[in-house]
Protein backbone atom coordinates (compact mmCIF):
# COMPACT_ATOMS: atom_id res chain seq x y z
CA UNK A 1 0.00 0.00 0.00
CA UNK A 2 0.85 3.89 -0.83
CA UNK A 3 0.01 6.86 0.54
CA UNK A 4 -1.08 8.69 -3.26
CA UNK A 5 -1.85 12.63 -2.35
CA UNK A 6 -2.50 14.83 -5.63
CA UNK A 7 -4.82 17.61 -6.67
CA UNK A 8 -8.43 16.78 -8.14
CA UNK A 9 -10.07 19.44 -9.43
CA UNK A 10 -8.65 22.46 -7.10
CA UNK A 11 -8.62 20.11 -3.77
CA UNK A 12 -5.72 18.31 -2.10
CA UNK A 13 -6.75 14.69 -1.26
CA UNK A 14 -4.31 11.94 -0.15
CA UNK A 15 -5.20 8.23 -0.15
CA UNK A 16 -3.88 5.01 0.69
CA UNK A 17 -3.99 2.42 -2.18
CA UNK A 18 -2.54 -0.32 -4.02
CA UNK A 19 0.90 -0.01 -6.08
CA UNK A 20 -1.03 -1.71 -8.97
CA UNK A 21 -4.24 0.44 -8.41
CA UNK A 22 -4.69 2.49 -11.92
CA UNK A 23 -5.74 6.47 -11.61
CA UNK A 24 -9.17 5.55 -12.97
CA UNK A 25 -9.68 3.43 -10.54
CA UNK A 26 -8.64 5.94 -7.66
CA UNK A 27 -11.02 9.00 -9.40
CA UNK A 28 -13.86 6.37 -9.57
CA UNK A 29 -13.55 4.23 -6.46
CA UNK A 30 -11.42 5.73 -3.67
CA UNK A 31 -12.67 9.24 -4.73
CA UNK A 32 -15.95 8.39 -5.87
CA UNK A 33 -15.43 10.49 -8.76
CA UNK A 34 -17.37 7.92 -11.25
CA UNK A 35 -17.42 10.91 -14.05
CA UNK A 36 -14.20 9.26 -15.01
CA UNK A 37 -15.32 6.12 -17.12
CA UNK A 38 -13.15 3.28 -17.91
CA UNK A 39 -14.49 1.74 -21.33
CA UNK A 40 -12.04 -0.63 -23.09
CA UNK A 41 -8.85 -0.43 -20.18
CA UNK A 42 -6.78 -1.33 -22.68
CA UNK A 43 -5.72 2.40 -23.71
CA UNK A 44 -7.51 2.63 -26.83
CA UNK A 45 -11.39 4.25 -26.29
CA UNK A 46 -10.18 7.16 -24.69
CA UNK A 47 -13.66 6.88 -22.44
CA UNK A 48 -10.91 7.45 -19.13
CA UNK A 49 -9.14 10.82 -20.43
CA UNK A 50 -8.52 13.45 -17.84
CA UNK A 51 -6.12 16.17 -17.45
CA UNK A 52 -3.06 15.30 -15.46
CA UNK A 53 -0.29 18.56 -15.04
CA UNK A 54 -2.08 20.57 -17.74
CA UNK A 55 -1.85 17.18 -20.87
CA UNK A 56 -5.12 14.99 -21.28
CA UNK A 57 -4.03 11.61 -20.55
CA UNK A 58 -5.75 8.22 -20.82
CA UNK A 59 -6.21 7.42 -17.15
CA UNK A 60 -6.82 3.68 -17.08
CA UNK A 61 -2.71 3.80 -18.12
CA UNK A 62 -1.43 6.11 -15.44
CA UNK A 63 -0.65 4.40 -12.21
CA UNK A 64 -2.12 6.33 -9.30
CA UNK A 65 1.42 6.54 -7.26
CA UNK A 66 2.55 7.98 -10.87
CA UNK A 67 0.37 10.77 -10.39
CA UNK A 68 1.53 11.24 -7.01
CA UNK A 69 2.04 15.44 -6.39
CA UNK A 70 -0.27 15.85 -9.69
CA UNK A 71 -2.87 18.03 -10.42
CA UNK A 72 -5.38 16.33 -12.10
CA UNK A 73 -8.55 18.16 -13.42
CA UNK A 74 -11.69 15.20 -14.38
CA UNK A 75 -14.85 16.22 -15.52
CA UNK A 76 -16.54 17.20 -12.56
CA UNK A 77 -13.99 20.16 -11.93
CA UNK A 78 -14.85 21.70 -15.52
CA UNK A 79 -17.83 23.44 -14.96
CA UNK A 80 -17.71 26.67 -12.78
CA UNK A 81 -19.67 28.31 -9.76
CA UNK A 82 -22.76 26.26 -11.62
CA UNK A 83 -21.46 27.59 -15.13
CA UNK A 84 -20.91 24.75 -17.74
CA UNK A 85 -17.61 24.38 -19.51
CA UNK A 86 -18.43 26.16 -23.10
CA UNK A 87 -17.53 22.46 -24.28
CA UNK A 88 -19.80 20.83 -22.08
CA UNK A 89 -22.76 23.69 -23.06
CA UNK A 90 -21.88 23.28 -26.85
CA UNK A 91 -22.02 19.44 -26.64
CA UNK A 92 -25.79 19.77 -25.34
CA UNK A 93 -26.35 21.90 -27.76
CA UNK A 94 -25.26 20.54 -30.98
CA UNK A 95 -27.01 16.97 -29.45
CA UNK A 96 -22.85 15.82 -29.75
CA UNK A 97 -24.25 12.19 -27.64
CA UNK A 98 -26.28 9.76 -27.69
CA UNK A 99 -25.72 6.97 -24.56
CA UNK A 100 -22.91 9.37 -23.02
CA UNK A 101 -20.84 7.08 -21.74
CA UNK A 102 -17.94 7.87 -24.48
CA UNK A 103 -18.93 11.91 -23.65
CA UNK A 104 -16.40 12.69 -20.04
CA UNK A 105 -13.61 11.32 -22.13
CA UNK A 106 -14.67 13.58 -25.62
CA UNK A 107 -15.24 16.59 -23.58
CA UNK A 108 -11.91 16.32 -21.76
CA UNK A 109 -9.82 15.63 -25.05
CA UNK A 110 -11.78 17.89 -26.68
CA UNK A 111 -10.71 20.80 -24.19
CA UNK A 112 -7.17 19.57 -24.23
CA UNK A 113 -7.29 20.10 -27.98
CA UNK A 114 -8.83 23.61 -27.98
CA UNK A 115 -6.49 24.85 -25.44
CA UNK A 116 -2.82 23.40 -26.44
CA UNK A 117 -3.51 22.61 -30.24
CA UNK A 118 -0.98 25.09 -31.86
CA UNK A 119 -1.98 25.93 -35.53
CA UNK A 120 -5.55 26.42 -36.94
CA UNK A 121 -8.60 24.50 -35.55
CA UNK A 122 -10.85 22.77 -38.54
CA UNK A 123 -13.06 20.01 -39.44
CA UNK A 124 -9.81 17.69 -40.64
CA UNK A 125 -7.94 18.60 -37.51
CA UNK A 126 -10.37 17.54 -34.67
CA UNK A 127 -11.11 14.67 -36.63
CA UNK A 128 -7.56 13.74 -36.69
CA UNK A 129 -6.70 15.00 -33.37
CA UNK A 130 -9.74 13.18 -31.73
CA UNK A 131 -8.55 9.47 -33.10
CA UNK A 132 -7.81 8.46 -29.21
CA UNK A 133 -11.28 8.75 -28.05
CA UNK A 134 -13.92 6.49 -29.62
CA UNK A 135 -17.94 6.31 -29.94
CA UNK A 136 -19.76 3.93 -30.71
CA UNK A 137 -22.87 5.69 -31.13
CA UNK A 138 -22.90 8.96 -32.70
CA UNK A 139 -20.44 8.79 -35.75
CA UNK A 140 -18.74 11.68 -34.39
CA UNK A 141 -19.87 14.54 -36.69
CA UNK A 142 -21.99 16.60 -33.81
CA UNK A 143 -18.79 16.03 -31.85
CA UNK A 144 -16.73 17.68 -33.86
CA UNK A 145 -19.30 20.57 -34.50
CA UNK A 146 -19.41 20.92 -31.09
CA UNK A 147 -15.91 20.93 -29.93
CA UNK A 148 -15.58 23.30 -33.37
CA UNK A 149 -18.36 25.63 -31.72
CA UNK A 150 -16.76 25.97 -28.44
CA UNK A 151 -13.31 26.49 -29.91
CA UNK A 152 -15.24 29.64 -31.87
CA UNK A 153 -16.25 31.00 -28.47
CA UNK A 154 -12.91 30.46 -26.45
CA UNK A 155 -10.04 30.97 -29.70
CA UNK A 156 -12.01 32.84 -32.02
CA UNK A 157 -8.89 34.01 -33.75
CA UNK A 158 -7.42 30.29 -34.98
CA UNK A 159 -10.90 28.25 -35.52
CA UNK A 160 -11.44 27.02 -39.51
CA UNK A 161 -15.10 26.67 -40.68
CA UNK A 162 -17.60 24.67 -38.52
CA UNK A 163 -18.56 21.34 -40.16
CA UNK A 164 -22.35 21.97 -41.37
CA UNK B 1 -2.35 -6.99 -12.62
CA UNK B 2 -0.81 -9.05 -10.10
CA UNK B 3 0.38 -7.10 -7.13
CA UNK B 4 3.69 -4.84 -6.83
CA UNK B 5 5.61 -2.34 -5.57
CA UNK B 6 6.20 0.42 -7.09
CA UNK B 7 9.30 3.30 -6.60
CA UNK B 8 9.80 5.99 -7.74
CA UNK B 9 13.65 7.17 -7.78
CA UNK B 10 14.93 10.65 -8.11
CA UNK B 11 18.57 9.70 -9.52
CA UNK B 12 19.92 6.99 -12.19
CA UNK B 13 22.11 5.65 -8.97
CA UNK B 14 19.08 5.34 -6.86
CA UNK B 15 17.11 3.81 -9.48
CA UNK B 16 20.23 1.08 -10.14
CA UNK B 17 20.55 0.62 -6.64
CA UNK B 18 16.52 -0.32 -6.13
CA UNK B 19 16.79 -2.78 -9.69
CA UNK B 20 19.76 -4.27 -8.10
CA UNK B 21 18.17 -4.72 -4.53
CA UNK B 22 15.01 -6.33 -5.67
CA UNK B 23 13.98 -9.88 -6.66
CA UNK B 24 12.57 -9.55 -9.86
CA UNK B 25 12.00 -5.65 -11.18
CA UNK B 26 10.94 -3.83 -14.16
CA UNK B 27 11.89 -0.52 -15.05
CA UNK B 28 9.00 1.76 -15.86
CA UNK B 29 9.04 4.52 -18.24
CA UNK B 30 5.71 6.01 -20.05
CA UNK B 31 3.91 2.44 -19.19
CA UNK B 32 1.86 2.46 -22.33
CA UNK B 33 3.19 -0.60 -23.32
CA UNK B 34 4.11 -2.38 -20.35
CA UNK B 35 1.07 -1.78 -18.33
CA UNK B 36 -1.42 -2.63 -20.64
CA UNK B 37 1.39 -5.96 -20.89
CA UNK B 38 0.65 -6.39 -16.77
CA UNK B 39 -2.96 -5.82 -17.15
CA UNK B 40 -3.13 -9.11 -19.37
CA UNK B 41 -0.36 -10.55 -16.41
CA UNK B 42 1.85 -11.43 -19.28
CA UNK B 43 4.40 -10.57 -16.53
CA UNK B 44 5.20 -9.68 -13.03
CA UNK B 45 7.69 -7.56 -11.80
CA UNK B 46 8.15 -7.72 -7.97
CA UNK B 47 8.74 -4.07 -8.55
CA UNK B 48 8.28 -1.42 -11.10
CA UNK B 49 11.04 1.40 -11.28
CA UNK B 50 9.49 4.22 -12.30
CA UNK B 51 12.06 6.62 -14.89
CA UNK B 52 9.62 9.30 -15.36
CA UNK B 53 11.17 11.80 -12.21
CA UNK B 54 14.70 11.38 -13.05
CA UNK B 55 15.26 15.06 -14.30
CA UNK B 56 18.78 14.14 -16.55
CA UNK B 57 16.46 11.40 -18.50
CA UNK B 58 14.50 14.37 -20.35
CA UNK B 59 15.21 17.02 -22.74
CA UNK B 60 15.67 17.80 -26.53
CA UNK B 61 19.22 19.27 -27.17
CA UNK B 62 22.13 20.03 -30.26
CA UNK B 63 25.27 18.84 -29.89
CA UNK B 64 27.80 19.02 -32.46
CA UNK B 65 25.75 18.07 -35.31
CA UNK B 66 23.45 15.48 -33.34
CA UNK B 67 20.14 16.14 -32.14
CA UNK B 68 20.34 14.45 -28.63
CA UNK B 69 16.75 13.06 -26.91
CA UNK B 70 16.81 11.84 -23.30
CA UNK B 71 15.16 8.66 -22.95
CA UNK B 72 11.92 9.70 -20.90
CA UNK B 73 11.41 12.85 -23.49
CA UNK B 74 7.37 12.05 -24.30
CA UNK B 75 6.45 11.61 -28.15
CA UNK B 76 4.77 14.94 -27.96
CA UNK B 77 7.85 17.08 -26.81
CA UNK B 78 9.73 15.45 -29.71
CA UNK B 79 7.09 16.05 -32.04
CA UNK B 80 6.47 20.23 -31.00
CA UNK B 81 10.11 20.55 -30.42
CA UNK B 82 10.95 23.48 -32.31
CA UNK B 83 15.04 21.65 -32.62
CA UNK B 84 14.06 18.24 -33.88
CA UNK B 85 11.52 19.74 -36.20
CA UNK B 86 14.32 22.18 -37.89
CA UNK B 87 17.05 19.72 -37.79
CA UNK B 88 15.14 16.19 -38.72
CA UNK B 89 11.35 17.17 -39.43
CA UNK B 90 10.89 13.43 -40.36
CA UNK B 91 11.54 12.58 -36.81
CA UNK B 92 9.34 15.18 -35.31
CA UNK B 93 6.82 13.50 -37.66
CA UNK B 94 7.39 9.85 -36.72
CA UNK B 95 7.21 10.92 -32.73
CA UNK B 96 4.04 12.91 -33.90
CA UNK B 97 2.44 10.20 -35.54
CA UNK B 98 2.30 7.53 -32.48
CA UNK B 99 -0.62 6.31 -31.39
CA UNK B 100 -2.98 9.45 -30.29
CA UNK B 101 -2.78 12.70 -28.40
CA UNK B 102 -3.43 11.03 -24.95
CA UNK B 103 -0.66 8.30 -25.75
CA UNK B 104 1.98 10.85 -26.92
CA UNK B 105 1.71 12.75 -23.45
CA UNK B 106 3.07 9.68 -21.89
CA UNK B 107 5.05 7.65 -24.25
CA UNK B 108 8.74 7.82 -24.33
CA UNK B 109 10.99 7.58 -26.82
CA UNK B 110 13.38 4.94 -25.02
CA UNK B 111 10.27 2.84 -24.04
CA UNK B 112 9.81 1.98 -26.91
CA UNK B 113 12.95 1.80 -28.38
CA UNK B 114 14.01 -0.44 -25.52
CA UNK B 115 10.82 -2.32 -25.81
CA UNK B 116 11.51 -2.98 -29.91
CA UNK B 117 7.93 -3.92 -30.78
CA UNK B 118 8.46 -4.97 -34.44
CA UNK B 119 5.49 -3.07 -35.32
CA UNK B 120 6.27 0.62 -33.34
CA UNK B 121 7.64 3.23 -35.11
CA UNK B 122 10.90 4.30 -33.19
CA UNK B 123 13.07 1.45 -34.41
CA UNK B 124 12.72 2.48 -38.18
CA UNK B 125 13.76 5.94 -36.79
CA UNK B 126 16.64 5.36 -34.63
CA UNK B 127 18.53 2.72 -37.46
CA UNK B 128 16.97 4.51 -40.51
CA UNK B 129 19.26 7.16 -39.23
CA UNK B 130 22.23 5.57 -37.74
CA UNK B 131 21.49 7.42 -34.01
CA UNK B 132 23.85 6.14 -31.06
CA UNK B 133 21.89 4.59 -28.20
CA UNK B 134 23.55 5.58 -24.97
CA UNK B 135 23.01 3.58 -21.74
CA UNK B 136 24.19 4.20 -18.34
CA UNK B 137 27.21 1.91 -18.79
CA UNK B 138 28.15 2.17 -23.01
CA UNK B 139 27.45 3.47 -25.97
CA UNK B 140 25.68 0.95 -28.90
CA UNK B 141 25.40 1.93 -32.07
CA UNK B 142 21.35 1.03 -33.82
CA UNK B 143 23.28 -1.19 -35.94
CA UNK B 144 24.13 -3.20 -33.19
CA UNK B 145 21.33 -2.55 -30.80
CA UNK B 146 18.04 -4.03 -32.57
CA UNK B 147 18.67 -8.12 -32.20
CA UNK B 148 14.76 -9.71 -32.61
CA UNK B 149 11.58 -9.39 -31.70
CA UNK B 150 11.42 -7.36 -28.35
CA UNK B 151 15.23 -7.65 -27.81
CA UNK B 152 18.02 -5.23 -28.01
CA UNK B 153 21.68 -5.22 -26.49
CA UNK B 154 20.37 -3.64 -23.50
CA UNK B 155 21.18 -5.95 -20.12
CA UNK B 156 18.86 -6.34 -17.98
CA UNK B 157 19.47 -3.30 -15.13
CA UNK B 158 20.82 -1.19 -17.99
CA UNK B 159 18.74 2.01 -18.32
CA UNK B 160 19.21 3.88 -21.84
CA UNK B 161 19.46 7.57 -20.94
CA UNK B 162 19.87 9.18 -24.13
CA UNK B 163 19.51 8.94 -28.39
CA UNK B 164 22.00 10.85 -30.21
CA UNK B 165 20.74 11.83 -33.77
CA UNK B 166 22.91 12.41 -36.48
CA UNK B 167 21.80 15.11 -38.49
CA UNK B 168 20.91 14.10 -42.08
CA UNK B 169 20.69 16.42 -45.59
CA UNK B 170 17.09 15.23 -45.71
CA UNK B 171 15.03 12.19 -44.22
CA UNK B 172 11.14 10.84 -44.95
CA UNK B 173 9.00 8.48 -43.63
CA UNK B 174 6.19 6.56 -45.14
CA UNK B 175 4.14 4.33 -42.98
CA UNK B 176 0.77 2.17 -43.97
CA UNK B 177 -1.27 1.83 -40.56
CA UNK B 178 -3.75 -0.86 -39.69
CA UNK B 179 -7.36 0.89 -39.94
CA UNK B 180 -7.92 -1.11 -36.31
CA UNK B 181 -4.86 -0.62 -34.71
CA UNK B 182 -2.93 2.26 -36.02
CA UNK B 183 0.14 0.29 -36.17
CA UNK B 184 2.49 -0.24 -39.06
CA UNK B 185 1.74 -3.13 -41.45
CA UNK B 186 5.17 -1.60 -43.05
CA UNK B 187 7.09 1.63 -42.46
CA UNK B 188 10.59 2.84 -44.34
CA UNK B 189 12.42 5.36 -42.13
CA UNK B 190 15.12 6.47 -45.30
CA UNK B 191 18.16 8.99 -45.00
CA UNK B 192 20.29 10.38 -46.59
CA UNK B 193 23.96 11.92 -45.81
CA UNK B 194 26.02 13.24 -48.52
CA UNK B 195 26.29 10.27 -50.44
CA UNK B 196 25.39 7.74 -48.07
CA UNK B 197 21.77 6.58 -47.85
CA UNK B 198 20.23 4.40 -45.10
CA UNK B 199 16.92 2.51 -45.14
CA UNK B 200 15.06 0.75 -42.38
CA UNK B 201 11.63 -1.05 -42.16
CA UNK B 202 9.70 -1.80 -39.27
CA UNK B 203 6.31 -3.00 -39.42
CA UNK B 204 7.50 -5.81 -41.80
CA UNK B 205 10.08 -8.04 -41.07
CA UNK B 206 9.85 -10.99 -39.18
CA UNK B 207 12.70 -10.07 -36.72
CA UNK B 208 11.87 -6.98 -36.31
CA UNK B 209 13.05 -3.55 -37.36
CA UNK B 210 15.36 -4.20 -40.65
CA UNK B 211 17.92 -2.25 -43.11
CA UNK B 212 17.25 -2.71 -46.73
CA UNK B 213 20.52 -2.83 -47.89
CA UNK B 214 19.52 -3.23 -51.38
CA UNK B 215 17.18 -0.27 -51.73
CA UNK B 216 20.22 1.54 -50.05
CA UNK B 217 22.80 0.64 -52.65
CA UNK B 218 20.21 1.99 -55.61
CA UNK B 219 19.53 4.79 -53.65
CA UNK B 220 22.90 5.88 -53.01
CA UNK B 221 23.89 5.33 -57.09
CA UNK B 222 20.76 7.88 -58.19
CA UNK B 223 18.45 9.18 -55.33
CA UNK B 224 15.42 8.80 -56.97
CA UNK B 225 12.21 6.55 -56.98
CA UNK B 226 12.96 5.24 -60.27
CA UNK B 227 16.01 3.74 -58.71
CA UNK B 228 13.98 1.45 -56.69
CA UNK B 229 12.12 -0.05 -59.71
CA UNK B 230 14.44 -3.47 -59.59
CA UNK B 231 14.72 -3.56 -55.97
CA UNK B 232 12.57 -6.27 -54.11
CA UNK B 233 11.94 -8.15 -50.46
CA UNK B 234 12.42 -11.95 -50.22
CA UNK B 235 8.85 -11.98 -48.56
CA UNK B 236 10.28 -14.90 -46.73
CA UNK B 237 12.03 -12.49 -44.22
CA UNK B 238 8.31 -10.83 -43.68
CA UNK B 239 5.82 -11.09 -41.37
CA UNK B 240 2.53 -12.89 -41.91
CA UNK B 241 -0.63 -12.00 -39.89
CA UNK B 242 -4.24 -11.11 -39.67
CA UNK B 243 -2.78 -7.89 -41.32
CA UNK B 244 -1.66 -9.05 -44.31
CA UNK B 245 0.61 -12.06 -45.79
CA UNK B 246 4.74 -11.74 -46.29
CA UNK B 247 4.04 -11.48 -50.11
CA UNK B 248 1.50 -8.33 -49.60
CA UNK B 249 4.08 -7.26 -46.81
CA UNK B 250 7.02 -7.32 -49.03
CA UNK B 251 5.52 -5.23 -51.84
CA UNK B 252 4.27 -2.68 -48.95
CA UNK B 253 7.78 -2.23 -48.29
CA UNK B 254 8.46 -1.32 -51.65
CA UNK B 255 5.71 1.58 -51.99
CA UNK B 256 6.72 2.84 -48.60
CA UNK B 257 9.98 2.97 -49.34
CA UNK B 258 8.82 4.90 -53.35
CA UNK B 259 6.65 7.13 -51.10
CA UNK B 260 9.14 8.13 -48.12
CA UNK B 261 11.90 9.01 -51.13
CA UNK B 262 9.08 11.33 -52.77
CA UNK B 263 8.21 13.06 -49.62
CA UNK B 264 11.40 13.72 -47.96
CA UNK B 265 11.47 15.93 -45.15
CA UNK B 266 8.07 14.57 -43.88
CA UNK B 267 5.73 11.70 -43.16
CA UNK B 268 3.47 10.01 -45.44
CA UNK B 269 1.01 8.23 -43.44
CA UNK B 270 -1.26 6.02 -45.80
CA UNK B 271 -4.44 4.40 -44.51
Amino acid sequence: MTTVSMTVNGEKVSREVEDNIFLAYYLREALGLTGTHVGCDTTQCGCCVVHMNGTSVKSCTVLAAQAEGATVTTIEGLAKDGQLHPLQRTFHECHALQCGFCTPGMIMAGVDLINTYPGILDENVVRHEMEGNLCRCTGYHNIVKAILKAAAEMRPASVGDAAE
Amino acid sequence: MYPTTYRRPRTLAEAKAMFADAENASFLSGGHTLLPALKLRLASPSDLIDLGAIPELRGIKVEGRSVVIGAMTVHAEVADSPLVRQHIPALAGLAGSIGDRHVRHRGTMGGSVSNNDPAADYPSGVLGLGATVVTDKRRILADDFFTDLYQTAREPGEILTRIEFPIPDTAGYAKFVSPASRFSIAGVFVSRTGKAVRVAVTGAGSGGVFRATDFEKALAADFRVEALANCTIDPGNMMGDQNGTPEYRANLVLVMARRAVQNMGAITVCK
